[in-house]
């Protein structure tokens, strides 16, 4: 077996200690449990497995092999080639936790290098080195917000992904946290502003607001909300790649800042691995989960990075730990950061300019189409936003797939009160052409299913 | 020749803005900035520098060279199983057909990648002996969070009011603070001999307790031999016995959680099955529950009727999610590659090499550092670096002392039960040479702390950087770089 260096020295290796055989090791194990082998299919050279495991995943339809709207979360942006050869240096990749600080300093500086740029992009004091996704670092602030204001409640917007709530709901659970949900307004698709404020009250620890939403669209609220709140914590959700044009949530007060890196540096991978990005103010730095880098020096007084209060942490501080994260995402960070390395401050504002724009190309050529309204809502919106449709949205899917188009995320099951419903969601990578392509075949559907009702028996 | 670490100076990436257009995404020249409100919108972008391409692959490029992994050397991070990463599980994961791969397609369009989850979910079942298991939790601590909610999941329903979690003294941090994250108080159960004392657990166990968590072999080391009689403890009880599997790497194969009478098991896949590490993420913490438990598991299940795979949503007893969409795909895959590399035969044959490593290193040192609690052991064992007391010495000095003889240390001070303590975890891709190495390399700086004390001192010599001040950054505290810039 050759990822069994010492196959052929066992015998010489057991003789060395007084053994003559592999089974004296486990001689401790209740008898009554061992067990002769597993079950499972025998063990195959690379070559086999290879095959075998590239064939499986070329069955699958990619966003390469199809036209994809799909977001809902998760955006197929263009990952610059720096990322995955640099973050796939096996010095980063095959290296853990830097507990030994002298040892770990190229992965610390790159962590203190990201959370630099986490501060950057949204304005906030300090980040930590990230969170396991989006929905566990919302989960987190939410927790931590408890822990800041010793309050028992938090409020968030019902427009969010339902499974980012189910997330913060078992998050909640344990402690016995209250979670309210406030509606959203069916003209704009935007948080209830009055709805909101009337939830919170003296033991509200947080309110969650959400910048691009859920539905795509921008909470205008969210700019003076701050003087609503009282003491009351505003935690804000966002898209890093939106921050290249949108103000940064301190601008708005926000006390956390969370959201999903994928965006950027981060390809698709069927859901993950990503990593969930944390910011939060200076005052609150004790309060946080998670890992935060900090600078130092070495005993020369030559610059040196280390794990800064690590007596938040669980391998310090068990029970009494701001959380149990241990293993966190830190390659994820690494090719977040090392994304706006490459492409800087003007790449980050084309990420954004391009997905927007083009999502506001597409918007007005559906609108254009009969039996489409989009955008559903009258507010403005980043490069994700709502189509609402005379069709079935489960007949109008399955019949984009058969022209190799991903429609985009159906909401009609999950928000009903949306009728017949879906979003699309654009970046950098479509062009004029892709959202030409959309549009005929959203034309020729309706044109299609129109003609098929004309010539019945009416 | 010696080991010497590269050192370079790195400026940080504000210290090497040079001000460049960016030449990697496509230019928008009819930008329309009124489609976005002014109150919202930002006409300049964020301040983070913009730096050529060159500049950059250097700047990532010496930084890799100043960080310690496994393929640069022996890295016996105990309880962490850093084993050697195949690289042909890094290349298919390089693959467009999981890269490009949104996680809202339709299943039709994903069957590939859902019948090597499916695969997954039945291949851990079988190492773990429990009927189903969901391949949601992004990490170990996140798969023994999902087991403490699946615990009150199963004790709301049967309608019993337990706040209690135990634990013994030999437990990984992550276990209390888990427990407590889901609301249970924690009860620590003391350890006799390096393994559970019974007596005391028994004790401790009341109509009050919710689940007893348990790492087997513990973190000393030592298997639980008593795990049978544990488990009845419990069980007579009515609570539950959860197994943290940050240690299964010592005996998959050999024998199985659930036969051991475990409910809840995880598993580590960037520590047992060979996915990296990445510098302390991405993991995957995949959990396995007995029958009576599995109706709670989290949505999605990946299912199959007929030759169709689908994501089962339809379990109306699930607790819900405990992260977005299936789980960590990209490192599932790669855990998937190496178990069928291995085989069931090549697993069990990893797991015996790995108990035969760190015995065989525990049996070279054990003369030269007090090594508490017997000599058997599993895949790693805690030494003690008491004995150098006299000098002044303690064992964080010799783990620095470590970094200069090429190795990545042990872990330190953990487990609490020994004193200055060094837990050693070789794996099975060691060779003995490596392993021969790292004896020689120990027993030398017995010998160093004996006639020149200083070196392992002023140890870190080799590494990129001198013995790191701690408490300066404590009473210093800058965490980016905008704190320089303010003079912090």
């Amino acid at each position: 077996m050759q990822y069994l260096p010492n196959e052929s020295m066992v015998d010489a290796m057991l003789e060395e200690m007084g053994l003559t055989s592999i089974d004296a090791l486990y001689a401790d194990v209740p008898e009554s449990v061992r067990i002769d082998g597993l079950k499972l299919p025998p063990g195959m050279p690379e070559q086999e497995v290879a095959a075998e495991v590239e064939g499986l995943l070329s069955d699958n339809v990619t966003t390469q092999d199809f036209l994809s709207f799909l977001g809902g979360g998760m955006y197929d942006h263009y990952v610059p080639a720096t990322v995955p050869a640099l973050a796939g240096r096996a010095e980063f990749y095959t290296s853990y936790t830097p507990y030994q600080p002298e040892t770990s300093q190229g992965m610390l500086q790159a962590m203190f290098e990201y959370q630099s740029l986490v501060c950057a992009i949204t304005g906030m004091d300090v980040s930590n080195i990230s969170m396991y996704d989006g929905a566990t670092a919302l989960a987190e602030a939410a927790l931590m917000a408890v822990r800041v204001t010793r309050k028992e409640k938090v409020v968030v917007p019902v427009a969010m992904d339902p499974e980012k709530r189910s997330v913060l709901g078992n998050y909640l659970y344990g402690a016995g946290i209250e979670v309210v949900d406030v509606d959203y307004h069916p003209d704009t698709g935007q948080l209830n502003r009055d709805l909101l404020v009337r939830a919170v009250d003296e033991d509200t620890a947080a309110v969650y607001i959400e910048n691009p939403n859920y539905f795509g669209c921008l909470e205008e609220t969210l700019v003076d909300i701050k003087d609503d709140l009282g003491k009351t914590l505003l935690m804000v959700g966002t898209n890093p790649v939106a921050l290249g044009i949108l103000r940064p949530p301190a601008d708005f007060g926000a006390d956390i800042v969370v959201g999903d890196g994928q965006p950027l540096g981060n390809p698709l991978n069927y859901g993950g691995p990503t990593l969930g990005f944390f910011a939060t103010r200076r005052s609150y730095t004790r309060q946080m989960p998670g890992r935060i880098i900090g600078l130092t020096k070495d005993a020369d007084g030559n610059r040196a990075f280390h794990m800064a209060l690590q007596t938040r942490e669980q391998h310090i501080r068990r029970s009494k730990a701001t959380s149990n994260i241990c293993t966190n995402e830190n390659l994820n960070a690494l090719a977040f950061a090392i994304h706006l390395a490459t492409v800087g401050k003007g790449g980050l504002v084309r990420m954004a300019q391009a997905s927007a724009n083009r999502a506001h190309s597409l918007a007005r050529a559906i609108d254009a189409i009969e039996g489409f309204k989009a955008p559903l809502f009258g507010s403005s919106f980043f490069n994700e936003f709502v189509v609402g449709t005379d069709h079935e949205v489960g007949e109008l899917t399955a019949a984009m797939l058969m022209e190799d188009i991903f429609l985009g995320v159906p909401l009609t099951r999950d928000f009903p009160d949306l009728g017949e419903a879906f979003m699309l969601a654009t970046t950098e990578r479509h062009t004029g052409a892709d959202l030409d392509d959309l549009a005929v075949a959203l034309k020729a559907f309706h044109d299609g299913a129109s003609n098929w009702f004309a010539g019945g028996d009416l | 020749m010696e080991y010497h670490a590269a050192r370079h100076n790195v400026p940080l990436l504000s210290e090497a803005n040079e001000e460049q257009d960016c030449c990697h995404i496509v230019e928008e020249p009819d930008f329309d900035w009124d489609l976005f409100p002014s109150s919202m919108r930002r006409m300049e972008g964020p301040p983070i520098p913009s730096i050529s391409e060159p500049s950059v692959a250097r700047h990532y490029t010496q930084l890799s060279q100043m960080n310690f992994g496994v393929d640069v050397g022996m890295y016996p991070l105990g309880s962490c199983t850093m084993k050697y990463n195949p690289k042909v599980s890094e290349s298919l994961a390089a693959h467009a057909g999981i890269v490009r791969l949104h996680p809202r397609e339709p299943e039709a369009a994903t069957q590939g990648i859902l019948r090597i989850l499916y695969e997954l979910q039945l291949m851990l079942a079988e190492i773990g002996g429990v009927p189903e298991v969901s391949l949601q939790p992004a990490a170990g601590a996140h798969g023994e969070f999902l087991g403490m909610r699946l615990v009150r999941a199963y004790f709301d329903d049967i309608g019993e009011d337990r706040n209690q979690v135990l634990l013994p003294d030999t437990s990984h941090g992550t276990n209390p603070a888990s427990a407590v994250m889901s609301g249970y108080e924690v009860l620590e159960v003391p350890s006799k001999e390096g393994t559970v004392d019974l007596d005391a657990l028994e004790k401790a166990v009341s109509d009050r307790t919710a689940a007893f968590m348990l790492t087997n072999p513990n973190t000393l080391g030592l298997f639980e031999h008593d795990v049978l009689e544990i488990a009845r403890i419990l069980h007579d009880k009515g609570a539950l016995l959860y197994y943290d599997g940050a240690n299964l790497n010592a005996i998959m194969g050999r024998v199985r959680p659930g036969d051991m009478n475990y409910d809840i098991v995880h598993f580590n896949l960037h520590k047992t099955f060979a996915t990296p590490h990445g510098g302390g993420g991405p993991g995957s913490g995949p959990v396995g529950v007995t029958e009576e438990l599995a109706k709670y598991l989290p949505v999605p299940m990946v299912a199959r009727e007929e030759s169709v795979y689908y994501l089962d949503y339809d379990r109306p007893d699930s607790i819900g999610k405990v992260r977005s969409f299936v789980g960590s795909t990209g490192v599932l895959l790669r855990a998937y590659t190496y178990i069928r590399l291995m085989g069931g035969d090549g697993l069990r044959r990893a797991a015996e090499l790995s108990v035969l490593n760190s015995n065989y290193l525990a049996h070279r040192l054990k003369d030269h550092y007090p090594m508490p609690y017997g000599s058997l052991r599993k895949h790693e064992f805690v030494l003690s670096g008491s004995s150098m007391k006299d000098k002044g010495l303690r064992t964080l000095d010799v783990a620095k002392r470590l970094i200069d003889h090429g190795f990545h240390p042990p872990t330190i001070y953990f487990p609490l039960l020994v004193e200055e303590a060094l837990m050693i975890e070789p794996t099975e891709t060691e060779s003995r040479r490596d392993l021969d190495a790292f004896a020689d390399a120990m027993i030398k700086i017995a010998e160093e702390a004996e006639a020149n004390p200083q070196l392992l001192r002023d140890a870190p010599m080799k590494a990129p950087v001198g013995r790191v001040d701690e408490v300066y950054g404590a009473r210093n505290p800058v965490y980016c770089w905008q704190d320089m810039e303010k003079g912090g």
